[in-house]
């Protein structure tokens, strides 16, 4: 899986910060920072929740 | 490049506020037939270029404050806040202040438990049967949830019915009037001024009640303003300020769930087959005795279908407005800087190439592979969209699913009048639910 930012629409509420901290970072009053575009198969459960939680949508996730 | 277009103005003119005032989603459905994706309407003599469509849309949520600005859109909303509250802010601090410490993942199961408990309070004096009007009821109910979950559970003790009824009074202050006069002398005003008077005095007495230096455990938000000093010591905010505080972190919040949660009621009992399958949900759901406060952070599938439809036929916000900050461009269209620019909610999520069967109640559409609500992410928009989209919609979702986990786990409900008499009142800019609206309940037998 990727996963693509779109920066025109993060926020920086880093609620994907809160779920999945080994793959976003956000850094305060920053957007986000995509610190493993390509993670790991285990980590599916996290960045799934981290794409569903953020608050405007600005998170996707890409089948390879 | 192609020469750009004036938007068509819509007819019924030459102006449109006493339209917005009485028929706002019959005015916006007529922009979009005539018009298409780009039209306009006059409000108290003002050019307001209204949007709907998935292009027009995205252009709009994809705006920052600095070229479509909120602060000027909603006059309404400064005497309810007070000056210096939200809107008079800078879009810089707004974006800050959204950074809501209380809406954090890490917060949500201890919300959901407060939630799940505030229901259990409003039901322990029901008896076996009874009726309820739906507009008072779930108002109430979401006056204690927000303020025990935003501001903290103490304050919340020291709330009663009058809290409620008093910011009914403030909700229902919202005229479209005030696009010609925010102050002006008419009744809905006047109240709105009287209540606004009558909370920042209960606050004061709340205030003057508490003691000077609580435990850091026993704090709460009022505790943690009333301590913030200016350089000469003096306290930095006074009552009307923390009030203007309160009423606006509440507000974003109180009339859009209290409302969801009676349509999604009012459409569950229209729909007796969906509602059998919700309770058959949650009855296996929780027929291990598992709490609400770890249920409601999860997947409860037939009920957030159904809330999704009660919120895409009946969005809280139906319409969105900002300013033109700058010259824009829309679908070859002209917006010089200063025309307002708004977003028809309503008619957007009932766009028939994007939703078939718009005016259907049909929980179904959310379900995979047609989940069309992630498929047409600029069109269904009852949370708004982009930058702007809803700071509070997971917390909103986890509270119906708090709300109906308990409701619909001990009770049972029937219209209490015809099912096509449910409406709402459009006379004011908060859309809430037309009197009478109201159902009985009964006690589950199991």
């Amino acid at each position: 899986m990727r996963i693509e930012a779109d920066l025109d629409l993060c926020q920086g509420h880093a609620m994907c910060e809160l779920e999945a901290p080994d793959v976003f970072e956000v850094p305060r009053k920053g957007k986000v920072r995509v610190l493993d575009p390509e993670p790991p198969e285990d980590a599916r459960a996290e960045v799934a929740a981290a794409v569903r939680y953020c608050p405007t949508q600005a998170l996707r996730l890409l089948e390879t | 490049m192609t020469a750009l277009v004036e938007p068509r103005v819509v007819s019924g003119g030459p102006d449109h506020l006493e339209e917005l005032r009485t028929d706002p989603i019959g005015l916006m459905r007529r922009v979009r037939d005539e018009c298409g994706d780009v039209g306009e309407f006059r409000l108290a003599g003002r050019r307001v270029v209204l949007l709907s469509g998935a292009e027009a849309n995205e252009f709009f949520f994809r705006a920052p404050d600095e070229e479509l600005d909120q602060a000027e859109a909603y006059p309404f909303m400064t005497p309810i806040f007070g000056e210096g509250v939200v809107f008079d802010a800078t879009p810089e601090q707004r974006r800050e202040a959204l950074h809501n410490q209380a809406l954090k993942g890490s917060f949500m199961k201890g919300h959901a438990a407060t939630i799940a408990a505030e229901v259990d309070r409003m039901v322990a004096g029901w008896g076996d049967e009874g009726e309820i009007d739906l507009l008072d009821w779930f108002a109430e109910l979401t006056i204690y949830t927000s303020s025990a979950c935003l501001i903290g559970r103490k304050f919340r003790e020291q709330l009663d019915r009058r809290f409620a009824d008093l910011y009914h009074d403030l909700e229902r202050g919202t005229d479209a009037i005030a696009y010609v006069d925010p102050y002006a002398d008419i009744e809905s005003f006047r109240k709105r001024d009287a209540a606004r008077a009558a909370l920042v005095e209960l606050v004061q007495g709340i205030m003057d009640g508490r003691e000077p230096n609580p435990p850091k455990e026993d704090r709460d938000l009022l505790d943690v303003l009333m301590s913030v000093k200016d350089a000469d010591g003096a306290l930095r905010f006074d009552a009307d300020q923390v009030t203007g505080m309160f009423i606006s972190m509440m507000f974003a919040g109180h009339h859009t769930t209290s409302g969801t949660a009676a349509w999604t009621l009012i459409e569950l009992l229209r729909h007796p087959g969906v509602l059998d399958g919700v309770v058959r949900e949650l009855d296996e759901l929780y027929a291990d005795g598992r709490e609400v406060s770890f249920q409601a952070l999860r997947a409860i599938p037939r009920l957030e279908s159904a809330i999704k439809e009660a919120l895409r036929l009946h969005p809280p916000l139906i319409l969105l407005l900002r300013v033109a900050k700058n010259d824009h461009e829309v679908l070859g269209h002209r917006i010089p800087a200063g025309t307002m620019v708004g977003c028809s909610v309503a008619v957007s999520n009932r766009i028939p190439e994007d939703f078939p069967d718009p005016d259907a109640f049909d929980p179904d559409r959310y379900v995979a592979p047609r989940e069309e609500d992630l498929l047409h992410r600029w069109t269904w928009v009852p949370f708004g969209a982009g930058r702007h989209r809803c700071v509070g919609a997971n917390f909103a979702m986890m509270q119906l699913k708090a709300i109906f986990s308990v409701l619909l786990r001990d009770w049972e409900f029937e219209f209490a009048q015809p099912p096509e008499t449910y409406r709402n009142d459009h006379s004011k800019m908060v859309v809430q639910l037309a009197r009478p609206c109201a159902v009985r309940y009964r006690r589950r037998r199991r």
